[in-house]
C-alpha cells in the first residue's frame, strides 16, 4: 500500500523519442559516458561530438573545398574589381551569393546524415533469422542469398537480406561498401563530397550541383568577359599578364564546367523520372528489362517528381548521433559475437568499470527507465545503494553489485570479460557471415548458457529458484529475464520496465 | 482518480512479476512504396493477450501519423522552399513537420501503452528508437510468485524513499 502512496508522491521527467539530450541525472557525471556515434558501427567519421557526419576517405572532399575557394576567391580578388568598375556592381553581389550558397550546400551534403539505417537489434535479427529458418526448412548450412519479394503499385520488386545490417533492406536502399552502412534510397557515394548520397541530403546534393554548374558557368562567362575588355584597351598578350589568375580560372571552369553541368542535367533527368543513380546504372526500371517493367516509384508527371524530391518533407536522422550509449538493455535471443558492434563495445567499456561505475551504471540505467508513463521520479538508486549498504541484499541484485560479477555487468552479452575490444568483435562482425551465422544462431543457448553460469549462481548465494538462468536451455527467452529479475523488481514503476526495453535500442 | 489508482495497480502487478518474456516484431509493408507503413497482420503471439481489433487500431493509427508526416503537399512544399530560401537556417528556430508528428507519435504511444498494453503485459517500442524498420512489442509474462521475488519487492518497498 505504501508502495503505491510513494509512487503517487513522485514525479518524472519525459524522455524525448529523439533521446538527445542525456538523462538529468546526478550520477550521470560520475560514470563516463560515450555517446552514440563513438560506438557507431559503420566506417563513418565524426566530427564536432556527432554533428557532422562523413566518409572514411575525405581527401576528395578538401581537394573540392580548395578547387571552389580558390577560384572563387581569385575571382573575386582580381576580375571584381574591374567588372564592377567596367559593368555593373551587381556582378560581384551575384557572384557571392552564389558561392555562399554553393558553400552552404556542399557543406550540408558532406556532414548530413544520408539516411543511415541502423542495424538490427539483436533481438531484431534473431526474430527475422527465425522467419527465414521456418522459410527454408533450416537446413542448418548458409542458405541461399535471402530476398523478399513485395509488390509495390504494381511491380515486383526484390528486398535483398543485408549480412552485415541484418536487415531486409526496405527498397531503394543499399548497402554503402565504403560506409559499411546501409542508407535509404541510396543513390550513390560521392568521394567529392565525402558522404553517400541517400535520401536525406539528395536534394541537397542536387543544389549544390546545379548552383555549382551556375557559378562555374558565371565565372567562366564573366573572367572571359573580362580578359576581352581589358584587350580591347590594352591588347590581349598584356590583358593576359595583367591578371594571370584569370588564366587559372579560366582552365579550372572550362573543365569544370562539362562535368558538372553534365552531372547537372542527369540528375535533372534522375530527379524528373525519380530514380536513383544507382536504379539507373542497373537499368532497374528500363523499359529494355520488359514490356511491363516501369518505375513503381514515380508520380507520373515530372513537376510532382520534382516536387517531391526537393520539397518533399525531410525525414529525421534515424541514427542517433549524440545520444548515450545506454547501458545493455534487456534482451531476449542470445546475441552472438557478430552480431552486436554495439553490444561488445558495451560489453568492453563495463568489463573496464570497477564496482563503483557498474552501480553507477545500474543506477543509470534504472533512473533512464523514467518513461513518461507514471509521471513519477524512479527511485531506483535508492534502493540499490541501500541494499548494497544493508547487505542483505537479494541475490539476484547482488549479482548486479558485487564486485566479481562486474565483469559479468553486461547484462548477458556473451563476450568474456577477458575479451579484447571492439575490434574483435568487428573481426567477428566481418567474419560472421562468411561462416554463415546460422551456426551462431542455432546455438544461442548453449553459448549463452556458460556465461550465464559463470554470472551469477557461482557468484550469488542465491536460491536457485530465484534465478531462471537456472534453465537456460529451456528457454531462450527467460535466460535474459532471469538475470533482470533485479531491475524489474527494484523498480517500483512498469516504466522502469519499458525503459530498459527502450535501452534496447542500442 | 479512481481510474489513475486502476492504472498504477495493473502497472504495479506488472512490474511486480513480469519478465521479458518475448518479443514481437510488427514489420514494414511495403506495398505503397518507401512511405512508412507497418503491416495490420495479427502475430500469433498476441493470439490470447490482446483484442484483434485494438491492435489494428493502434497500428493503423500509427500508419495515418506516418502518413501525415509523410505527405507531399501545399504545406510541406511551403516548408521545403522556406527552407531552401533560407539556406535552411530555419530549421534552427523551426521544427520540421516530420518531428512535430514523431512528437504526437511517442505521446500516442505512451497512452496506448499506459492504457491498453500494459494492463495486458506489453509494451511497445516507439518506432523510431529501432530506426522505423519494426513496431516492437514487448511480451512479459508472470514469472509466478516464488518466495525471492515477492521478497525481493517487500524489501524494495520499504527501502523506497
Amino acid at each position: 500500500m505504501h508502495i503505491g502512496e510513494s509512487m503517487r508522491e513522485c514525479e518524472y521527467s519525459q524522455i524525448s523519442t529523439r533521446s538527445s539530450t542525456p538523462m538529468e541525472t546526478p550520477h550521470k557525471k560520475r560514470s563516463p559516458k560515450r555517446k552514440k556515434w563513438e560506438a557507431f558501427p559503420g566506417r563513418n567519421k565524426f566530427y564536432c561530438d556527432g554533428r557532422i557526419m562523413m566518409a572514411k576517405q575525405t581527401g576528395v572532399f578538401y581537394l573540392t573545398l580548395v578547387l571552389i575557394l580558390v577560384t572563387c576567391g581569385l575571382f573575386f580578388t582580381f576580375d571584381c574589381q574591374y567588372l564592377a568598375k567596367e559593368l555593373t556592381p551587381i556582378i560581384p553581389v551575384i557572384g557571392g551569393a552564389l558561392f555562399l550558397f554553393v558553400l552552404g550546400t556542399l557543406l550540408r551534403t558532406s556532414f548530413s546524415d544520408p539516411g543511415v539505417l541502423p542495424r538490427a537489434t539483436p533481438d531484431e535479427a534473431a526474430d527475422l533469422e527465425r522467419q527465414i529458418d521456418v522459410a527454408n526448412g533450416s537446413t542448418g548450412y548458409r542458405p541461399p542469398p535471402r530476398t523478399k519479394e513485395v509488390v509495390i503499385n504494381g511491380q515486383t520488386v526484390k528486398l535483398k537480406y543485408c549480412f552485415t545490417c541484418k536487415i531486409f533492406r526496405p527498397p531503394r536502399a543499399s548497402h554503402c561498401s565504403l560506409c559499411d552502412n546501409c542508407v535509404e534510397r541510396f543513390d550513390h557515394h560521392c568521394p567529392w563530397v565525402g558522404n553517400c548520397v541517400g535520401r536525406r541530403n539528395y536534394r541537397f546534393f542536387y543544389m549544390f550541383i546545379l548552383s555549382l554548374s551556375f557559378l562555374t558557368i558565371f565565372i567562366f562567362a564573366f573572367v572571359i568577359t573580362h580578359i576581352i575588355l581589358s584587350s580591347h584597351q590594352k591588347g590581349f598578350l598584356s590583358a593576359l599578364k595583367d591578371s594571370p589568375a584569370s588564366v587559372l580560372e579560366v582552365v579550372v571552369c572550362f573543365f569544370s564546367v562539362w562535368s558538372i553541368v553534365g552531372l547537372s542535367g542527369f540528375h535533372t533527368y534522375l530527379i524528373s523520372s525519380n530514380q536513383t543513380t544507382n536504379e539507373d546504372i542497373k537499368g532497374s526500371w528500363s523499359s529494355k528489362r520488359g514490356k511491363d517493367n516501369y518505375n513503381p516509384y514515380s508520380y507520373g508527371n515530372i513537376f510532382t517528381n520534382c516536387c517531391a524530391a526537393l520539397c518533399g518533407p525531410l525525414p529525421p536522422s534515424l541514427i542517433d548521433r549524440r545520444g548515450y550509449v545506454e547501458a545493455d538493455a534487456p534482451q531476449l535471443a542470445a546475441p552472438t559475437n557478430g552480431i552486436t558492434m554495439y553490444g561488445a563495445t558495451q560489453s568492453q567499456q563495463s568489463h573496464m568499470c570497477d564496482q563503483d561505475q557498474c552501480i553507477q551504471s545500474t543506477k543509470f540505467v534504472l533512473q533512464a527507465a523514467a518513461t513518461p508513463l507514471l509521471q513519477q521520479q524512479t527511485s531506483e538508486p535508492v534502493i540499490i545503494t541501500s541494499s548494497t549498504e544493508n547487505g542483505t541484499s537479494l541475490p539476484a541484485r547482488a549479482s548486479l553489485t558485487l564486485g566479481g560479477p562486474c565483469s559479468t555487468f553486461p547484462l548477458g552479452q556473451p563476450t568474456p570479460p577477458t575479451s579484447t575490444p571492439s575490434l574483435s568483435c568487428q573481426e567477428a562482425a566481418d567474419v560472421l557471415p562468411i561462416h554463415g551465422h546460422t551456426l551462431n544462431h542455432t546455438y544461442p543457448l548453449q553459448e549463452q548458457a556458460p556465461h550465464h553460469h559463470y554470472l551469477t549462481p557461482e557468484e550469488v548465494p542465491s536460491p536457485p529458484g530465484m534465478l531462471h538462468c537456472g534453465s537456460p536451455l529451456g528457454h531462450s527467452h527467460t535466460v535474459q529475464a532471469g538475470f533482470y529479475n533485479p531491475a524489474s523488481q527494484d523498480s517500483l514503476h512498469e516504466d522502469s520496465v519499458r525503459g530498459l526495453v527502450k535501452l534496447s535500442s542500442v | 482518480m479512481g481510474l489513475i489508482k486502476d492504472t498504477f495497480h495493473n502497472l504495479q502487478e506488472l512490474r511486480n512479476s513480469a519478465s521479458l518474456a518475448n518479443k514481437v516484431f510488427i514489420q514494414r509493408d511495403y506495398s505503397e512504396g518507401t512511405t512508412c507503413k507497418f503491416q495490420t497482420k495479427f502475430p500469433s503471439e498476441l493470439e490470447n493477450r490482446i483484442e484483434r481489433t485494438l491492435f489494428e487500431d493502434t497500428v493503423k493509427t500509427l500508419n495515418n501519423f506516418y502518413a501525415e508526416a509523410e505527405k507531399i503537399g501545399g504545406h510541406s512544399y511551403l516548408e521545403g522552399c522556406l527552407a531552401c530560401v533560407t539556406a535552411y537556417l530555419i530549421f534552427l528556430c523551426m521544427e520540421t513537420r516530420y518531428e512535430k508528428v514523431l512528437k504526437k507519435i511517442a505521446k500516442y504511444i505512451q497512452e496506448q501503452n499506459e492504457k491498453i498494453y500494459a494492463p495486458r503485459g506489453l509494451l511497445i517500442t516507439d518506432p523510431i528508437e529501432r530506426g522505423m524498420r519494426v513496431i516492437e512489442i514487448s511480451i512479459y509474462e508472470d514469472r509466478g510468485s516464488s518466495g525471492s521475488s515477492s521478497g525481493s519487492s517487500s524489501v524494495s518497498g520499504s527501502t523506497a524513499r
